[in-house]
């Protein structure tokens, strides 16, 4: 074990896994020479040559899809988006190619792709660079989707996702790159998709969430418990495959639970959590399952507004009262 | 491509006409095209009937463009292309029964009834599918030749786009691309002069070959309905490609005696009865092969009723087949949207998948 950050757990993932399988590459905006545009690809370039790290014109369609037809004759791309914002420009790539491939094609030709990339809200990037995107990609069957919150998962789910054989969109923290935390050196260290995990144990409420939004949900907890609230703490991690049985199991021991996320709320992914609560566990419930989200506007630039538009903490500890009625 | 080379842009002539082909090979060539015309003119007694559904775009007219370019290929070099494929699939290797049976949606299909007539599959030999986006396959066309790139490989890929596909931004950053990297790609513009029902000229200002040429790729214009020409040109261009020559794009000039597809008028708004009886009478690929076979004497009317007479035959095994088929089972409709089922965690959330 040591302790690194997010970012040198991804560049511990993409460095092992490309060493491991040959068929391994990495391309995108900034990949190569420039060392990733938040340096997550750091050394890559020195060590694996300008065949495995590649980088590619501003053409995310384009470089997307090279991905893609790749894929579909063995190799295993990994596209670095430089913020999944700019994936929609891709998009036609990911969901009619990536998605779709498997299936059109009666089982022939698999598409073990990851894309990759920071996405959701850092500091003041205004409305077109703070979007959190993962409804995008989990609205299509044959994606998967995966959102770690701290350097060991950031590592062992990297690891997963590029030994996958389906597409899996990989969904950074911008804020989380400079987080430290212990990271097993283990070149098998690999966390299995679709496992939640318990990041805080408390038997009072839920906090259900995912991503960057997993610090906040601690921040909050830790809030609660001044006032003598316990709660528990459920890191989606991985969206798609989704672990339902951990989700039914918190909310059967606290009955009580809100989803916490960076997204917008209509049809976000709180919507598909409180919709598998209510018709799975129904019973266990105390309140109705409550959702926190960003503000339903695109995000402005100002700081105190942006501030105002996010899911903080604050929001989340109102929202555990108030299924608490307390 | 070197960088300081310029591109070039060159028209090529038909050349003698039967291009010194033995006449082995010619009758190769007029029977492939006489399999994909009586092939697609079933498919369009099958679709009127209601045996087929969806979607249904026909190659009747443009037969030179695919045995022209595909058949000089090898089986591991890939062909690619869009949702007027299903002859391309043949000259890949895909049997008459396999596609037919994929029209008719049947567990028998390339791509076991999941595709229809849009998505044709046959990765054992190459065909790496319909695609039904407008110009969606030149950037997967791009990976797959960088993945032969990145294994030091000697295939090329070929890419069949149609003629409006080249307004697509997806066209333009896959050129781009294909020439700073010199892949091994071939994109081949199948220009029947119409994207639907809108002309090319009321959409493009510059000329066909200048959209691959601007970027670098060197570009050549050949008559398609010349498949003796077509196949020699592609002979040879292949060849270059497989060496390390980089991408190359052709413009092959065809014409498409049929609607866009099956819901299409063959004429009316968009074109007129003239000009379509005009391209039938003096622009069939078939027809212009065999009168140059005739004159040459390497061919009788006898010999020609035999070559028809087996490509019916064919024809009527491939739809007996299909019809015969069984359909897709229920129980296979999850198998394949993911290609393995996780230890954890749920992947389908209708409570129907598992």
């Amino acid at each position: 074990m040591a302790e690194i950050t997010y970012r040198d757990a991804l560049n511990q993932a993409l460095a092992e896994e490309m060493e491991r399988d040959d068929s391994v590459f990495l391309l995108g905006e900034e990949v190569a020479e420039y060392d990733g545009a938040y340096k997550v690809s750091k050394g890559l370039l020195d060590r694996f040559g300008d065949k495995r790290v590649k980088d590619t014109p501003i053409s995310e369609l384009g470089f997307a899809g090279l991905g893609v037809g790749s894929a579909m004759v063995g190799l295993r791309p990994i596209v670095e988006f430089m913020t999944f914002n700019f994936s929609f420009l891709a998009l036609d790539q990911v969901i009619n190619s990536a998605s779709k491939m498997l299936s059109m094609s009666g089982g022939q030709i698999g598409i073990p792709i990851v894309f990759r990339g920071p996405s959701g809200a850092a500091l003041q990037l205004g409305a077109q660079h703070s979007h959190a995107c993962e409804t995008w990609y989990l609205h299509a069957p044959g994606i998967k989707v995966v959102t770690p919150s701290t350097p060991a998962d950031a590592k062992g789910l990297l690891k997963a996702a590029i030994r996958d054989n389906d597409p899996v969109a990989f969904m950074e923290g911008e804020l989380l790159y400079n987080t430290k935390g212990e990271v097993p050196d283990d070149d098998d260290f690999v966390i299995p998709l679709g496992l939640a995990d318990l990041k805080r144990e408390g038997d009072d409420v839920s906090i259900i969430t995912h991503g960057t939004m997993t610090h906040v949900a601690l921040q909050a907890a830790g809030q609660l418990a001044k006032d003598g609230i316990e709660a528990d703490v459920l890191d989606l991690r991985s969206l798609r495959p989704l672990d339902v049985d951990a989700i039914l199991a918190t909310v059967a021991k606290t009955n009580r639970a809100i989803y916490l996320e960076e997204g917008w709320p209509y049809l976000g992914v709180g919507a598909q959590i409180v919709s598998i609560i209510m018709e799975e566990a129904f019973d266990d419930l105390d309140a109705p399952v409550l959702r926190v989200t960003q503000a339903d506007i695109p995000m402005p630039y100002n700081k105190k507004l942006e501030a105002w538009a996010r899911p903080g903490v604050a929001r989340a500890v109102e929202a555990c009262k108030k299924v608490l009625y307390v | 491509m070197a960088e300081t080379e310029t591109a070039e842009i060159s028209t090529v002539n038909g050349g003698p006409a039967l291009g010194g082909f033995s006449k082995k090979k010619l009758v190769e060539l007029l029977s492939q095209m006489l399999l994909y015309r009586r092939f697609e003119e079933k498919a369009e007694e099958a679709y009127a009937i209601g045996k087929i559904g969806g979607f249904c775009h026909l190659h009747i007219g443009q037969e030179g463009a695919a045995a022209g370019c595909i058949l000089p290929l090898r089986q591991d070099d890939y062909v690619i292309s869009g949702y007027r494929s299903h002859t391309q699939a043949l000259a890949k290797g895909l049997s008459p029964e396999a596609v037919m049976s994929e029209l008719y949606g049947k567990a028998s299909g390339v791509s076991g009834g999941a595709g229809g007539s849009m998505h044709m599959f046959g990765a054992d030999v190459g065909f790496m599918g319909g695609n039904g986006i407008v110009g969606a396959q030149a950037p997967l066309a791009l990976g797959m030749a960088w993945a032969i790139h990145y294994r030091g490989g000697d295939q090329v890929c070929v890419c069949f786009l149609g003629d409006a596909a080249v307004n697509q931004g997806a066209f333009h950053e896959s050129m781009n691309m294909a020439a700073i990297w010199n892949l091994p790609v071939i994109y081949v513009v199948e220009n029947n002069a119409y994207g639907m029902g809108t002309k090319f000229t009321r959409m493009s200002d510059t000329e066909m070959i200048k959209k691959a040429s601007s970027h670098g790729v060197p570009a050549t214009s050949i008559d398609g309905e010349d498949v003796v020409a077509t196949y020699s040109h592609f002979e040879d261009l292949i060849e270059t490609v497989r060496q390390g020559g980089g991408p190359r794009f052709v413009d092959v000039e065809c014409y498409r005696f049929k609607g866009h597809s099956m819901s299409d008028p063959v004429s009316g708004t968009y074109r007129s009865k003239e000009e379509v009886d005009h391209q039938t009478e003096n622009a069939d690929p078939i027809c212009i092969l065999r009168d140059r076979m005739f004159a040459a004497r390497l061919l009788t009317g006898e010999e020609l009723e035999v070559i028809d007479g087996e490509v019916r035959s064919m024809v009527d095994a491939a739809v007996e087949f299909a019809e015969a088929a069984p359909e897709p089972e229920v129980d296979t409709l999850y198998r394949n949207v993911y290609s393995e089922i996780n230890p954890h965690g749920r992947l389908f959330f209708d409570g129907r998948g598992k």
